[in-house]
């Protein structure tokens, strides 16, 4: 898949800008609050329906205007495809893909993959497991729709049963029932999170060994109550301490992927450097994963992410990723030559973005 | 909207207006209405709602809604007593009784199991239901609930506590999607669910 051009219209700090990609690499450069990350942005919108930076919709149209429209270009199998999203003040976000409106947005999610990763993801490694538990799902549900309807239906049981414990009743026919239905959906889920898991694992180690300059082993590891009992057995384990604790302490909503580095867990005091290596090491097996199970490569997005690597690994990286491996990739750098420097020392063509600063207020 | 000119026309827009659906607007057109009818039709309307709430009736059997002790349903002798099909509410009794195909009797639960919304099984129908089971004469119990997760938890309650006695448990055959509310199924297909009803065992292998 290849996005050959972008235009912005009122796209917060854009009033109006166009961009045509001529090469499998675009740089955009330019100080802190110009709006490289907006571009960016405009480009998740036309994947996800939705920007990475702020969730109202309303807020991303540029200050005292009536509307913002993305539109753009894109290949994919051969075929030019034309995807636009409008939205005026007050109204709903229209989605169009060649001119025709969406009925519901989900039909196009998934349809024009992209991976990114920004300095926020760094929550992936540094944060609790239900940042990773969000990762795994958001993926899974890329390609497996039951996943989502039934991770949907288990977490509303989770909630029924806590409610139940909360009450503090003692009904063992209700509890009974209960667990029964958690018991419904629980094994599918972990099945597809193991599947998903024994995928993405060898990737992420050998994407990190790429990367790192030490000669330290990373990996990913499945923690889950299921890896042990079944569900049946977890929650009649656990049913005295649930009822105390009054909350469903064990089974599938408690997974974790656990980081390992030669063999130990990740240390929460672990270098800025070391766990944004990581982070990048397990977007690009994510990557992998998306290419392999669409059989579409993802646009590539790298925001902001040099900060806090040194010159050895950003080269690495640059190397990695302008292989014809990783398809088409968007780089933002507020450093105006770092990473063209790097481009152009391991002779990758490159597209160049420079965004000033305007004169009217910025919205980065 | 702008203020009312008069106390009594705002309480009674007021009033209107907490009913399901009506906004402050629609409830002034209304009331406006009212007001246009002479006192005696005006006695009769309010009249309607006072009695209604005073006399109305929960059938001492099914707990439909009725006017005696006992409703037009469980009095009818033409109807099938071995047949007991269980309902959350009393507009899936009307909605059943619509399709023209079900002659057996009902048992309304009064809602659906959800400790989220603080209804736990205590608070339904089902000592009742287990009572009447018990008799003997319903020889196969219809769980008529609505497709939803709650529906399905509610099913899988009774389930466990019809299960050790001697009758068939059915469900309806589902021409209804996931997540429709039984009350909202056309008639032609629950009336064709209720006649190819599935036995319940047959939900438990997922
Ligand atoms: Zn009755």
């Amino acid at each position: 898949m290849e996005l050959k051009s972008l235009s912005l219209v009122n796209f917060r700090s854009h009033r109006d800008a166009a961009y045509n990609f001529t090469e499998d690499v675009a740089v955009f450069t330019g100080p802190n609050g110009a709006g490289k990350t907006n571009v960016l942005d405009a480009i998740h919108y036309l994947s996800f329906c939705k920007g990475f930076l702020n969730p109202t919709d309303s807020q991303n149209i540029h200050l005292g205007e009536p509307f913002f429209l993305i539109e753009g270009k894109f290949k994919l199998n051969e075929k030019n495809e034309q995807i636009s999203c409008g939205l005026k003040r007050g109204q709903t976000k229209i989605f169009k893909r060649n001119s025709k409106e969406y009925a519901k947005l989900s039909e196009h999610i998934g349809l024009f993959p992209l991976v990114l990763i920004a300095p926020t993801d760094i929550v992936l490694i540094s944060g609790g497991s239900e940042e990773r538990r969000k990762f795994t799902d958001t993926v899974i549900s890329q390609f497996d729709r039951n996943y989502l309807e039934h991770l949907i239906r288990y977490n509303k049981i989770v909630q029924q049963r806590n409610a139940f414990l909360r009450q503090g009743q003692n009904d063992r026919s209700m509890l009974e029932v209960l667990n029964m239905q958690l018991c419904r959906y629980a094994p599918e889920i972990y099945e597809a999170r193991k599947s998903f898991l024994n995928r993405i694992a060898p990737l992420f180690s050998k994407y990190y060994q790429i990367l790192s300059s030490h000669n330290e082993e990373v990996s990913l590891v499945y923690d889950s109550g299921l890896n042990e009992y079944p569900m049946e057995d977890l929650l009649e384990r656990s049913v005295e301490r649930d009822r105390v604790m009054q909350y469903t302490t064990e089974g599938i909503h408690k997974d974790d992927l656990e980081i390992r580095v030669n063999g130990f867990p990740l240390r929460r005091y672990a270098s800025q450097g070391q766990q944004k290596s990581i982070l990048i090491a397990l977007k690009l097996a994510q990557f992998d994963v998306m290419a392999e199970l669409k059989g579409i490569k993802p646009l590539l997005l790298l925001d902001d992410i040099f900060e806090k690597l040194d010159q050895d690994r950003i080269t690495a990286l640059m190397t990695l990723v302008s292989q014809q491996h990783f398809g088409q990739i968007f780089i933002t750098d507020s450093h105006p030559e770092r990473v063209t420097d790097i481009l152009g020392s391991i002779d990758c063509p490159y597209d160049r973005f420079s965004i000033e600063l305007l004169q009217q207020t910025s919205q980065d | 909207m702008q203020p009312l000119p008069s106390k009594l026309l705002e309480d009674a827009v007021n009033e209107m207006s907490s009913l399901p659906g009506i906004g402050k607007k629609t409830a002034l057109r209304l009331v406006l209405h009212l007001l246009k009818r002479d006192t005696a039709a005006i006695d009769q309307f309010s009249g309607a709602f006072v009695k209604l709430k005073r006399d109305i009736r929960n059938c001492n059997i099914c707990h439909n809604l009725c006017d005696e002790e006992t409703c037009t349903i469980c009095s009818d002798r033409n109807r099938d007593r071995s047949l007991l099909c269980v309902v959350e509410d009393v507009r899936d009794v009307m909605a059943l009784e619509n399709t023209g195909q079900y002659r057996g009797i009902y048992h309304v639960l009064g809602g659906i199991i959800s400790p989220l919304e603080g209804t736990g099984p205590s608070d339904l129908n089902i000592e009742s239901l287990l009572l009447r089971v018990q008799t003997g004469e319903p020889k196969e119990v219809i769980m008529a609930l609505s497709a939803t997760m709650e529906g399905d938890t509610t099913n899988f309650y009774l389930f466990r506590k019809l299960k050790d006695f001697n009758i068939k448990l059915s469900t309806l055959a589902r021409g209804v999607s996931v997540g429709d509310e039984l009350e909202y199924a056309d008639e032609v297909t629950l009336g064709r669910s209720i006649l190819n009803r599935t036995p319940f065992e047959n939900n438990l292998n997922r």
